[in-house]
Parts: structure tokens; C-alpha cells; sequence
């Protein structure tokens, strides 16, 4: 199990995985906006998408689970 | 017009209040509960609440202003610029509400943010725009088409963005291919129109613009020019006023223009007439700004004159202060926009200042929204302050710059202050000859 966090405080903008699905290391995920900036969120490792923690249009500090690979 | 009611945030809530207290008017400032502690918040003669911190739940909540305007009986509002400043509906509500609206005319604001409108106005009215599209572009193969007949590279737009949100540079065909669809559904969503069009790239641009006003007696005049090459990302970071590039005989045909383009649209009030330019000094018109623009604190500067001033006076009814002939400009200024955010990859950083203090001084004008101990939150614009320096020259100015950020102390937070430090030093910047490829050029930004 290997937690995707968010890196800063913003609105999850898009997520582009569905549980599931197998993502590589480096692919964009998830879009954040924060301060009117969009900021992709990539794939901090390997494997298939267990959980997604959030929905479009959630607040999520920095530390936020965003979601979960296994 | 006695009482006002700003409806925006931090720097320009304050930049207004300012304007006001000289004029005896009263000033109501709305706060989202994400700042309530800021100082604009203190600083009006009252304040009120109108939401949560997502900017639909609160400075884009034209019902809930509108309310309080309504409740506080208010003679006017002050939109500043961003959120709902150029707004025709906005704009047309607070007129039925029987209030005025210290901008433009519904009208004008509805004509110049459509950027295709913009483009077939000016046109007829004999301004020079960047060869491209007249009407949306429908398909892709309307849009390769045209590509090919203008030739490559090309910029993919949105027809109701501005700001250089939702634009992409198209190198190729299979660029432009790639492009339009995302192009497409991301103007839906910022915008709430799918229109795009295109137009030719212009290489080794510069981006100059001329500050513009109206009154409702049908005169108008010119402030000047301003250059905000320094961008990133196609947003501005640096402005200056005068253009350290242009031409005197360049300079005085963009006035010429930039006044015909007011009259074309019967502007009235504040409004921002922006160019591009080439290599060779031609320059085509891009869009219009119906509104008070961010850099306005550099024409000031120049010219000694307050905008707010000009724009609550020419608001309710009174000609223009000044004539044409009666505008002088003296010496220079250089603007600096200081983010709240990483120098290097441009990302922002939102967090608390813990300290935030300079060294004031003759030709140093800040700017601010925060204090220290604000917190800088992620839900608005990253930009904490407008530094602005001005001196008799471009060097003094520059030497000005760099004592000013040499004393800088903004901590708790990671700034772009760092970059300026750089930029000022760098002899790129100091010649004057430098571009809006300038940050790419030098790996100061990221895209």
C-alpha cells in the first residue's frame, strides 16, 4: 500500500484514474488548483489504483490522502 | 457619490479605500471568512461577511453583494479587477439596482470580453489586429485550414479568456491537433463557451500597453504606455512605464491608436488597450481591458496622477480632469509583483508570513494586501504586494529596485523575491532589449 499525499493546500480540480486502474511512476493523476494555478499531481510509484480519497471539487490541505496504490 | 462598496480583496481593496478617505467617501468593504483578518478588512469604514472562501462562495457571489450594497445603501461600486469586475451582467445588475458601477458601460465590457467581438471591432474601426480568425473555429479542420494559411506557430485561444488563461502555443499541425479538443473543453469550463480561434504567433514579441480614459461627454485621452514583457507563464511579473524599447515614433502612433479604439467603443472610464509588438516595431492590437489594471500603480508614478480618483470622478458624471495636452510624464517606474510562491518551479506557497517589513523611502511605493502575521491562502491570487520604484531615469530606478529588495524581509513564506534580486542585476533586463521570452530564455520560469 503507498499513499499519494497532496503536496499543497487547493481544490481537487480533475482526477484522472478511476480505482482500479494501473498507473506508471511520474503519471499525472489527479489536477489540483491552488492560488488560480492548476498543478498536477503525478504518481509517486507504481501499481493499480486501490482508492481514491476525493472527488472533484474537494478542499484538501497539504498531508491529504489523495489516494491509495497498491 | 458618498458611500461605496468595494467588491474585491486584499491590495486593491486598500488601493481603493485610500482613494476614498482623500474624497470623503465612505467605504464598505465584503470579506470571505478566509480573510477576515486581513487589513483591508480593518482598514474600511465598515465590513461585511458575504461567504465561504471559494471565490464562487464569496467575491464571485454577485447576489450577496448586491444585497449588502442594497442593505448599506451605497451609491456605487468599486468592482477593483479579477472577479466581477468585467462582468457585463454584474454590471448591468448594479445599474437596474439603481447604483452606479464605477467602470464601463455593460455594453463595452460584454463587447471587449468576447476576444472575437474585440478583434472584428477594432478592425473595422482601422486598428491593426494579429492576422487570424474572424469567427470561432467550429472543427479542426476549420482550424488547420486557417493554420495553414496564416502559417505556423499559431496560439490556440479561448474566445472568453483574457488574463493569458487558456491559450496554447501551436508549434506544428500535429501540435494544434493535439491541442484543440483540451483547448476546447477547458474554455467550457473557465469560461462557459467552448468558442476557440486562432491567431499567427508573433516571435520576439514584446507586450506594451496604453492606459486609456473616457468620460461621458465623449473626450478622451491617453496615459501613456506601459511594458509588461516580463511575464511567465503569460502572466506579467514586471512593469514598466515608459516601454525601455519602443520608438518615439512607434510610441506616439500606439497613442493614436489606442485612442481610436476608445472611440470606436465610446469608452468610458478606465480602460487598458493591449499590443503586441514585433521585432520591427509593428504592433496589432490584443485585447482591451475594461477595467482598472494590477500595474496602474507605474503610469501614477509617472504622470502623479491617482486612476481611482479619476475613475470614481469620471463615475458620477464629471468631464475628465485634464486634457490631452495637460498629461505630463516624468521620469521612471518599475513595478514588481511579488507571489507567493516557489522562484524556482513557480508553484505556489500559501502559508502565514511570519515576517514582512522594507524600507521605505522616496520613490518606493508599496503596495499590499498582507501584513506580517497574514496568512496567505491557496483559494485567491498568489500575488502578497506591488512594489513599485521610481526614480528620473531607468537607472535610477533600477538602483532603486535593488536597495528595495536587498532590504526586503518577507518570511514564512516562499516568494519570487529572490528572482528580482536576479532580474535587476542581469544585464538583459538593464539594456531594456528584452522580450516576453525573457524568464523562458533564461530558465527563470518554468514554461
Amino acid at each position: 500500500m503507498k499513499e499519494l499525499t497532496a503536496s499543497m493546500a487547493g481544490t481537487v480540480l480533475n482526477v484522472m484514474v478511476a480505482a482500479g486502474d494501473t498507473v506508471t511512476e511520474g503519471q499525472e493523476v489527479l489536477m489540483l488548483e491552488s492560488m488560480k494555478m492548476e498543478i498536477p499531481v503525478e504518481s509517486q510509484g507504481a501499481g493499480r489504483v486501490a482508492e481514491i480519497k476525493v472527488n472533484i471539487g474537494d478542499f484538501v490541505n497539504e498531508g491529504d490522502i489523495l489516494l491509495v496504490l497498491e | 457619490m458618498q458611500k461605496i462598496l468595494i467588491a474585491n480583496r486584499g491590495e486593491i481593496a486598500l488601493r481603493i479605500i485610500r482613494t476614498c478617505r482623500e474624497l470623503g467617501i465612505t467605504t464598505v468593504a465584503v470579506f470571505s471568512d478566509a480573510d477576515q483578518d486581513l487589513p483591508f478588512v480593518k482598514e474600511a469604514d465598515s465590513a461585511f461577511r458575504i461567504g465561504e472562501p471559494p471565490v464562487q462562495k464569496s467575491y464571485l457571489n454577485a447576489e450577496e453583494i448586491l444585497r449588502i450594497a442594497k442593505a448599506e445603501n451605497v451609491d456605487g461600486i468599486h468592482p477593483g479587477y479579477g472577479f466581477l469586475s468585467e462582468n457585463a451582467e454584474f454590471a448591468r445588475k448594479v445599474k437596474d439596482a439603481g447604483l452606479t458601477f464605477i467602470g464601463p458601460a455593460p455594453e463595452t465590457i460584454e463587447k471587449m470580453g468576447d476576444k472575437i467581438v474585440a478583434r472584428s471591432t477594432m478592425e473595422e474601426a482601422g486598428v491593426p489586429v494579429v492576422p487570424g480568425s474572424d469567427l470561432g473555429l467550429k472543427t479542426l479542420e476549420d482550424a488547420v485550414e486557417l493554420a495553414a494559411v496564416i502559417g505556423y506557430p499559431v496560439m490556440l485561444k479561448a474566445s472568453g479568456g483574457g488574463g493569458g488563461i487558456g491559450m496554447v502555443l501551436c508549434e506544428n499541425e500535429q501540435a494544434l491537433a493535439k491541442n484543440f479538443d483540451s483547448t476546447k473543453g477547458r474554455a467550457k469550463a473557465y469560461f462557459g463557451s467552448d468558442e476557440v480561434f486562432i491567431e499567427k504567433y508573433i516571435k520576439n514579441a514584446r507586450h506594451v500597453e496604453v492606459q486609456i480614459f473616457g468620460d461621458s461627454h465623449g473626450n478622451h485621452v491617453h496615459l501613456f504606455e506601459r511594458d509588461c514583457s516580463i511575464q511567465r507563464r503569460h502572466q506579467k511579473v514586471i512593469e514598466e512605464a515608459p516601454s525601455p524599447f519602443l520608438k518615439e515614433e512607434a510610441r506616439q502612433k500606439m497613442y493614436d491608436t489606442a485612442i481610436k479604439a476608445a472611440k470606436a467603443v465610446k469608452y468610458v472610464n478606465a480602460g487598458t488597450v493591449e499590443f503586441i509588438v514585433d521585432e520591427n516595431e509593428n504592433f496589432y492590437f490584443l485585447e482591451m481591458n475594461t477595467r482598472l489594471q494590477v500595474e496602474h500603480p507605474v503610469t501614477e508614478t509617472i504622470t502623479g496622477l491617482d486612476l481611482v480618483k479619476w475613475q470614481i470622478l469620471v463615475a458620477r458624471g464629471e468631464k475628465l480632469p485634464l486634457l490631452q495636452g495637460e498629461i505630463k510624464k516624468n521620469g521612471w517606474a518599475i513595478e514588481f509583483r511579488l507571489y507567493a510562491e516557489d522562484p524556482v518551479r513557480f508553484l505556489p506557497s500559501p502559508g502565514k508570513i511570519s515576517e514582512f517589513s522594507w524600507v521605505d523611502g522616496e520613490g518606493v511605493r508599496v503596495d499590499s494586501g498582507y501584513e506580517s502575521g497574514s496568512a496567505v491562502t491557496p483559494f485567491y491570487d498568489p500575488m502578497v504586494a506591488k512594489c513599485i520604484v521610481g526614480g528620473n531615469t531607468r537607472a535610477e530606478a533600477i538602483q532603486l529596485g535593488q536597495e528595495f529588495f536587498a532590504n526586503l524581509k518577507l518570511e514564512g513564506i516562499k516568494s519570487n523575491a529572490p528572482l528580482f534580486a536576479e532580474i535587476l542585476g542581469e544585464e538583459g533586463f538593464k539594456s531594456g532589449n528584452y522580450t516576453t521570452a525573457y524568464l523562458a530564455e533564461r530558465k527563470m520560469a518554468s514554461k
